[in-house]
């Protein structure tokens, strides 16, 4: 069986991307981003620990008994998010501070296990390595997306703290957008994430729909064309 | 509400929302005028600025949503909007403070969900309840009244007013020093932060509890232009008289058991939001509760709110919370207190198994 993998991409970072459109992992969604790097940092864990998950699911698929396959699932998924978050210990200490629970949390990201469940599980080992790679970074995509937002609403800079993930050369990439900024606490507290959260929804939703509606008037519109040379037939 | 098709006798002409909003617009001048009398110009700028800023973003929602464009704009409901937040913000409030508050409350608040009549919260309420949590210091920075100074016309000028909503605080402190003695904290606060002194020793240490009586104004203002608002019957009794009954009520029974720490129920009846909340906010015919029972538990819901957040909350005055808390319970409380309509036996009220007919 072919693999579709266009069709995967388009799934995994629009159609059917896990943030906007499925809505799972909602949780260390809207806990983490309050700054880009906190999104970064937690969106690249999920998908390391999403692409390792997929690849070991779908290796053993053949082999785990479909009764107790949600146990195997789970034992996978958190063995992978220990070795993750004793990574981060060992490699970014001060970023495992601030993420804190949010990293062993990654077990509970529903993303994760769906994919397991609803891909991998069915598929061949490349087709469920890229499953895993592409739901990974539409996931991190929207993170960061509304960290950028959170953060520049409510600090009014953008990639700050970055050294804490790329170590001291990224110190300078720090954008102050506003100078003497009072600072818009309500985009750092948890409302802000909801209501950001809703507006990308919505953002997404209305391109859909006037994409959908541009390409309905694009395929209207060679219908009108070809009759009208046999209408000037005489 | 007007918009609901009244069934015979049809003799009265059905009230129309613009003329509704228009009375309760009406009913907010002595609370202006008093404010502006005891508290400076601050709230009159505050009230033009946010009624401007409001019409603009009402127009670019009308246009966005391709909604005709005057017939809503006449409705006068994004003014009364502007002049409620106008009203409740604190005299000095920057501009980008009353533009942020104008600007969520006519478009997230009420637009996003769909406009007049569909918005679960009251949006002069969201407005202000984000200004708040947002920018603690601008919204703490309250004024004090004139008689402070010890003149009894010695109001900040318009001018110096002007420039420290435009050009900001500190600028405005650098050129004239004398201009920090016109600010100053609010009765619930100092009452809330009084580093365990009695109530007696509150009200002879403080300055402005010494002064408490333009609050009482302003409450009163705010008083007459209720009991017009009900005299007309733009609204029932029901809401505005139990939350004040509630309050008084919860306050009369604590300050009866202790009333060295928690305050007298005059303190709240005539400080803080209470008396424009229950007149103004409560009775907002679209986010509160419908039935005349229901608007009795939804007021008395807020004033229990109001009494816990004031007395053990971390805010000083909670009446934007109070009202966000039961604008989300009011389509609960409407379902258990729907009136017997006329020919049915009983009231069909709550979730019943038979499914609703």
């Amino acid at each position: 069986m072919a693999t579709n993998y266009r069709e995967l991409t388009i799934n995994g970072l629009w159609k059917n991307n896990p943030a906007l459109v499925q809505l799972l992992g909602l949780c260390p969604l809207l806990a983490v981003t309050a700054s880009v790097v906190n999104a970064l940092s937690l969106g690249i864990a999920s998908m390391l620990v999403l692409i390792g998950s997929n690849f070991a699911v779908s290796l053993f698929r053949n082999f785990i008994p479909s009764a107790v396959r949600l146990p195997i699932y789970v034992m996978i998924i958190a063995a992978l998010v220990t070795s993750i978050e004793l990574a981060m210990q060992a490699l970014t200490y001060e970023l495992y501070l601030i993420l804190g629970i949010f990293i062993p949390l990654i077990v509970t990201n529903c993303i994760i296990m769906g994919r397991a469940e609803a891909y991998a599980a069915k598929n061949t080992v490349t087709a469920s390595l890229y499953d895993g790679f592409i739901m990974g970074l539409g996931f991190t995509i929207v993170l960061v997306l509304l960290g950028a937002i959170r953060e520049i609403l409510g600090a009014g800079t953008l990639f700050a703290d970055m050294q804490l993930l790329f170590g001291p050369a990224a110190e300078s990439w720090k954008i102050v957008l506003f100078v003497d900024y009072v600072g818009f606490l309500f985009a750092i507290l948890p409302p802000g994430a909801f209501v950001g959260l809703g507006l990308l929804i919505a953002v997404k939703n209305w391109l859909d729909q006037s994409i959908d509606r541009r390409n309905r008037a694009k395929n209207n519109q060679p219908k009108t064309l070809q009759i009208q040379p046999l209408k000037s037939q005489p | 509400m007007a918009l609901i098709n009244i069934s015979s006798p049809h003799v009265q002409r059905p009230t129309r929302t613009a003329d509704i909003m228009r009375l309760v617009i009406i009913a907010t001048i002595p609370g202006l005028i008093a404010m502006t009398f005891f508290f400076g110009w601050g709230t009159l700028i505050n009230v033009l600025l946010a009624s401007l800023i409001a019409l603009t973003c009402e127009a670019a929602c009308l246009k966005a949503r391709k909604r005709p464009l005057m017939f809503f704009l006449k409705d006068n409901s994004a003014l009364l909007t502007a002049i409620l937040l106008g009203l409740s913000l604190p005299p000095f409030a920057p501009w980008w403070v009353t533009g942020c508050a104008v600007f969520v409350a006519i478009v997230i608040a009420k637009h996003l969900y769909g406009g007049l009549g569909q918005n679960p919260f009251n949006p002069a309420m969201v407005g202000y309840a984000l200004v708040l949590i947002s920018f603690p210091i601008e919204m703490t920075r309250w004024t004090s009244p004139f008689e402070l100074s010890g003149n009894s016309w010695d109001l900040l000028s318009f001018v110096d007013t002007f420039k420290i909503i435009f050009a900001g605080w500190s600028e405005t402190l650098a050129s004239n020093s004398y201009i920090d003695g016109y600010s100053g904290a609010t009765p619930l606060d100092i009452l809330k932060h009084r580093n365990g002194l009695t109530n007696e020793e509150v009200w002879q240490s403080s300055s402005v509890l010494a002064n408490v009586g333009a609050w009482y104004a302003v409450s009163l203002a705010y008083f007459v232009g209720g009991i017009f608002l009900i005299y007309r019957k733009i609204f029932t009794w029901h809401a505005p008289i139990t939350l004040l009954f509630t309050l008084t009520l919860i306050s009369a029974i604590f300050f009866a058991i202790d009333p060295d720490t928690y305050a007298d129920p005059l303190i709240h009846l005539t400080t803080g939001a209470t008396m424009l909340g229950a007149f103004f906010i409560v009775t907002d015919p679209v986010s509160s509760a419908t039935s005349n029972k229901g608007k009795i538990i939804f007021a008395a819901g807020i004033a229990i709110l109001i009494y816990i957040v004031r007395t053990w909350g971390s805010y000083p005055d909670a009446m934007a919370f109070a009202v966000m808390l039961m604008n989300l319970s009011a389509p609960f409380i409407d379902q258990y207190t729907q009136p017997r309509s006329y020919g049915h036996a009983r009231a069909n009220k709550g979730l019943s198994s038979k499914g609703r007919s």
